[in-house]
């Protein structure tokens, strides 16, 4: 798939036309972020500053906390309730050269027990009068994972993601994009923390926990799809939908329908996304016997579920760029909040929580709320 | 590791042909600069909230089992 498409866009690039690019808008956002649900709480912010240097170099630098709080399914039946806190940061460059960008960035995430480090390279090609973007990426990930119970535990993690986009203008009001990505990674990829359980006739309830034991090797591949449609008022209508393909047999199926309406200084945004998945094929909600298999795992995240999210936001653009109203270099500023509903139903994932016995327990389902309220500055 | 090899050299292919082929005549484009008021308006943006998409797209990464096939391709769309 992805060398088909490389061929398509090797060709359209030698008819590329010769128009110039152009650098993404200097901006600052601060935002704060809370998720709410199935007994964990995490907040914290997140601050993006991006500023030109000279007519062709864009640089960008984030910094973001996760500060949680966690008594969730998982570590309520197996483990204690914990916080910890996550720091991020990146710093990236965009060059830009005729009608080529090519972008660098640099990411790193520190945890108590968990560090990563990712490298990202991206070349960017405007052709067609700027009708396409054409983009190739790479990025190498070196993450290591630790234990916070047991000193002399650590194991590492290697990753790299390939992808190739292509953003179409289509028509005066039709914009797309097309992004096919492919995720390699070798090493330690289960959780430290988490068991499955099994068959265990000499327990009160019938099973007993096991440490969880993942391959050390994974390759997924997605391609998605997105449509956003200038209606005939000033209103846009978005479509979205991405196909997910693993080693480990999950598949999966994401779209979702958007509505953006402007009004006065407000612009209202409504959300529908849904999501669909398979379980990997060593995932047992409950083993036959300890050892059973060779690889086994119990975590929710790769057994089958299906997910809908209902997001509503509203931003308010308090600065407009009329020239009227300027608050020394600041030129545009506006304050965006939003909500996102989660409800996750998992189709073989039972509720242990409940401390029923084997076979009567009923299956888990995740509600959650994740609040986003962030300034945007724009100079 | 041999895998790793052909996946790097299906990408930097292109990119050679990318250099090869620079500077070539172009074709018309269909939809003039003239007609993309509509596409330069704010609503338009494919990614507007660069901040906020990658933190809920983290939230999702972090609750299912798919990752990846949904950024935006970047570069803008020709609109400014």
């Amino acid at each position: 798939m992805i060398r088909r498409i490389l061929t398509i866009a090797a060709l359209l690039l030698a008819y590329g036309a010769a128009n110039a690019g152009v650098l993404p808008d200097d901006r600052a956002d601060v935002l704060y972020h809370l998720y709410d649900g199935g007994g964990v709480e995490i907040d914290g912010p997140s601050v993006l500053v991006r500023k030109k240097v000279g007519k062709s170099v864009s640089l960008v630098g984030n910094y973001y906390v996760d500060m949680v709080s966690s008594a969730s399914i998982d570590v309520i039946t197996t483990a204690s309730p914990y916080t910890e806190e996550r720091k991020q940061w990146s710093l990236g460059m965009d060059y830009l050269r005729g009608n080529t960008t090519m972008r660098v960035n640099y990411t790193s995430s520190e945890e108590s027990d968990f560090d990563a480090e990712t490298v990202s390279f991206s070349v960017s090609q405007d052709m067609f009068g700027d009708l396409t973007t054409l983009t190739l990426s790479y990025a190498l990930g070196d993450d290591l994972v630790r234990r916070s119970d047991d000193d002399t535990f650590e194991a590492p993690l290697d990753r790299q993601i390939y992808g190739v986009g292509i953003t179409q203008i289509l028509t005066k009001n039709l914009i797309s994009s097309l992004n096919v990505e492919t995720i390699t990674e070798e090493g330690f990829l289960n959780n430290p923390y988490r068991s499955v359980r099994y068959f265990d006739a000499g327990s009160a309830l019938g099973y007993s926990f096991e440490p969880e034991l993942y391959p050390n090797t994974r390759t997924s591949n997605a391609v998605g799809i997105r449509m956003r449609y200038f209606l005939p008022y000033r209103a846009a209508l978005e479509g979205e939908y991405r196909f997910f393909t693993d080693t480990w047999d999950i598949d999966g199926h994401t779209a979702s329908l958007s509505y953006i309406h402007p009004w006065k200084d407000f612009t209202f945004t409504g959300k529908f996304r849904y999501h669909d998945q398979t379980g990997a094929h060593f995932y047992r909600d409950v083993f036959p016997r300890a050892q059973a298999t060779n690889f086994r795992g119990r975590d929710k995240e790769i057994s089958p579920l299906t997910s809908y999210t209902f997001k509503l936001q509203a931003a308010y653009e308090f600065l407009r760029d009329d020239g009227n109203d300027t608050w020394g270099f600041i030129k545009r500023a506006k304050v965006t909040a939003s909500v996102n509903i989660l409800n996750v139903e998992y189709h073989d994932f039972s509720d242990l929580s409940v401390g029923e016995v084997l076979g009567s327990e009923p299956l888990y389902q995740l509600d959650a709320n994740v609040i986003q309220v962030y300034f945007s500055f724009f100079y | 590791m041999d895998k790793r090899i052909f996946l790097v050299g299906r990408f930097l292919l292109p990119l050679l042909v990318i250099g090869a082929l620079s500077g070539c005549g172009g074709i018309e484009p269909w939809v003039k600069p003239y007609e993309r008021d509509k596409l330069a308006d704010p609503i338009m943006a494919l990614d507007g909230d660069p901040v906020s998409t990658a933190y809920i797209q983290h939230v999702f990464e972090a609750r299912e089992g798919a990752r990846g096939g949904e950024g935006a391709a970047g570069g803008g769309c020709g609109c400014n």
